[in-house]
């Protein structure tokens, strides 16, 4: 008994944080690099609609994810256009994208709605998806799931041990101090911006072509301001952001599991569980410790001359 | 730094303007001799495979039907102001009749009617009128008890699923129908509940279907607005599903689909853009039901056994009859406290009153 409600549990909390986790991962790195990016929403709708419609036209979901990636780099690239080269309020130039990308996406997709797509499929790990007990709750995911976690050490060991890394946080926590130890601060946050977009775009298409298989306008249904919620409860840390995009995604499938047990509680109640749970989780951790913002996140570097 | 914020400011100011000069100024000249224009405004997409799909293609049916007839429609307006103005924007080309195609336009809509009393507005499910508003929508339970007996014969594991966006008394009146249709050929079948709160959030809609089809359900219905989600993921993991809105959503679900509920408004649209042509356009109240062509019942999917469909077309014979209620008593709510007497039924104009779940449904109201 207990076994089947554990696992639809797991499951449902991977299926929901995975696209959560890419967002936050992708506003982590951003704002390491010193930019706040409220457009995030808008990059995750770029890339749902881009995976949705590769997929579709192409019939290769890896395709899909691949441009989706790319659109979500390129469409980020502009928003640094606006705050890196022509030094534009982050905040404002962020929802403005946030507001194109929803816009821009559904146009795109106006086609694609109510397409059929056959979309990324569990890949089965051969003898581990069999095990009893485990091997439901772990070894029958999607790649985007699977990749998930590796991405997050991965983005973690290049923030925290490598010298473009440094470059980076440093270019976050004070850029005219990179720019006199000879580091150029617009490109360094040009290429975190690339990366960070990417990211986002693979947020968008776990939505599209993995989870929910179909595109609709605004899917993304405010994920992408969660993950910038996310990233502040993370500490700017990308394992953080994995424990923190696990807990939040956990909180939707568990009011969602809750009320198809039966559970005889409110399904208003219910639904706002993630965000209460949110609030608790802040209360117990919140003041104690030292607020870890990249010190310069959100200001505009002006150059040096 | 700051002249440099303000000529921006300036450009952003400019650039609005400009879109919504170009978004709101559509060419006059070319719809000018059509004998009339009808306007409708969506919610959503025109083939979200659900709601607004439904809506659209009852005007692509009214256009076949009567060729004279222009259409100006608009996918995507938020119920706000900005459905005044895209409303407005449609009588100055001309419109004499506007289909304001969701049920958050009915505050708009009837701000607008007031201001061009001679022009026509018909508006789905709404419950305020004018005298040149008129109200339309079909009653479903009916149509949902008949999909009951279908997925009530269909199942195996004798339980049910159904994703539904908010605990609204129509949704809940349909849910209970499916439930007692289903029961009325299989006392063993539960119905299990799950609200999502929202009409618009597929990832969601695929993580409640899924919760649904770990406690054993094998049939998924569903009330949100696109119908794909839900039909999707049950089809993946082998379960049957039950649609609603749109016809055509079957292609999503080879081989787990059962039947749907779907909305057909093509012949009520004809009606209306002929009474408004004619001059016998009136405002009223309009409630189609099983009997009339605004609600139709989609193609069997391979699932369902010959019996079923059978028991449903006898069924909808007895409904249509006059022989047969939906919520005839004696029913229980899942509480335990009786609801409808027995020799008694639950009345059609009092579904807006329904706020509870039948027996043997497992899920919460309020």
């Amino acid at each position: 008994m207990i076994e089947p409600i554990l696992t639809g549990l797991l499951v449902g909390s991977i299926h929901s944080g995975t696209p959560l986790l890419y967002a936050t991962l992708s506003e982590v790195m951003s704002e390491r690099a010193g930019i706040v990016n409220l457009g995030l929403e808008g990059i995750m709708l770029m890339g749902a609609v881009v995976g949705f419609a590769t997929t579709a036209l192409t019939g290769n979901a890896g395709l899909g994810v691949l441009a989706a990636a790319l659109a979500g780099g390129l469409f980020n690239l502009f928003f640094g256009f606006l705050v890196i080269t022509r030094r534009a309020n982050q905040l404002a130039s962020g929802l403005a994208m946030m507001f194109c990308g929803v816009g821009l996406s559904a146009l795109l997709g106006v086609s694609f709605v109510g397409s059929k797509i056959k979309g990324l499929d569990e890949i089965r790990i051969p003898y581990l998806s069999d095990l009893p007990f485990a091997g439901p709750m772990f070894f029958n995911y999607d790649i985007l799931v699977y990749l998930a976690g590796p991405i997050a050490v991965l983005i973690w060991w290049m923030l925290f041990s490598t010298r473009w890394g440094l470059t980076l946080r440093a270019v976050g926590e004070n850029p005219s101090a990179a720019f006199a130890a000879g580091k150029n601060p617009y490109f360094v946050q040009y290429q975190a911006l690339f990366i960070a977009g990417m990211l986002g775009g693979m947020a968008g298409a776990h939505l599209s072509i993995a989870l929910a298989k179909t595109w609709q306008e605004w899917m993304t249904a405010g994920r992408g301001f969660i993950a910038v919620a996310l990233v502040i409860f993370s500490k700017w840390h990308p394992l953080r952001a994995v424990f923190g995009s696990l807990l939040f995604g956990g909180a939707i499938a568990l009011q969602l599991q809750m009320q198809a047990w039966g559970v005889p509680i409110s399904p208003f109640l219910l639904d706002m569980l993630p965000y209460l749970l949110s609030l608790g989780v802040l209360a117990v951790w919140g003041g104690a410790r030292r607020f870890e913002a990249p010190g310069s996140l959100g200001r505009v570097f002006q150059g040096t001359e | 730094m700051k002249t440099r914020r303000c000529a921006m400011l300036k450009i952003f100011g400019i650039l609005a303007v400009l879109a919504l000069v170009l978004g709101f100024s559509l060419p006059e000249s070319a719809l000018a001799q059509a004998k009339l224009k009808v306007g409708i405004i969506h919610i959503g997409s025109m083939t979200d495979g659900g709601y607004n799909q439904a809506h659209a293609e009852g005007i692509a049916v009214m256009k076949k039907n009567l060729p004279e007839v222009e259409v100006i429609e608009v996918e995507n307006v938020p119920e706000t102001a900005d459905s005044e103005r895209v409303m407005e924007s449609m009588i100055k080309q001309g419109a004499k009749l506007i289909v304001a195609a969701s049920f958050g336009y009915l505050d708009p809509a009837l701000r607008v009617a007031k201001k061009y009393p001679d022009v026509k507005f018909v508006h789905p499910a709404g419950y305020k009128r004018a005298p040149n508003l008129t109200t339309y929508w079909a009653s479903t339970p009916e149509a949902f008890y008949l999909m009951g007996i279908a997925a009530g014969k269909t199942t195996k594991t004798n339980k049910m699923g159904f994703v539904c966006a908010l605990p609204v008394s129509f949704f809940l009146a349909n849910v209970n129908a499916l439930h007692l249709g289903a029961r009325s050929v299989n006392p063993k079948v539960e119905t299990r509940i799950v609200f999502t709160g929202t009409f618009l959030d597929p990832g969601k809609e695929a993580t409640a279907t899924n919760a649904l089809l770990d406690q054993g359900c094998d049939v998924v219905g569903m009330i949100v607005d696109s119908p794909i989600t839900v039909v999707q993921t049950a089809e993946k993991r082998g379960a049957y599903s039950v649609g609603y809105h749109y016809l055509g959503v079957q292609k999503f679900a080879p081989k787990g689909w059962i039947s749907g509920v779907a909305f057909t408004w093509g012949g009520l649209y004809t009606r209306f853009a002929k009474q408004v042509m004619d001059g016998t356009w009136k405002s009223e109240n309009i409630l189609g039901s099983l009997a009339s062509d605004m609600i139709t019942l989609a193609p069997f999917g391979a699932a369902v056994p010959a019996e079923a469909i059978k028991m449903v077309s006898d069924t909808k014979k007895s409904f249509l009859d006059g022989k047969k209620e939906v919520f005839a008593g004696p029913i229980k709510d899942n509480k335990g406290a009786e609801r409808v007497k027995a020799g008694e039924h639950w009345s059609m104009d009092n579904l807006g009153k329904m706020d509870w779940l039948a027996e043997g449904i497992i899920g919460q109201t309020k």
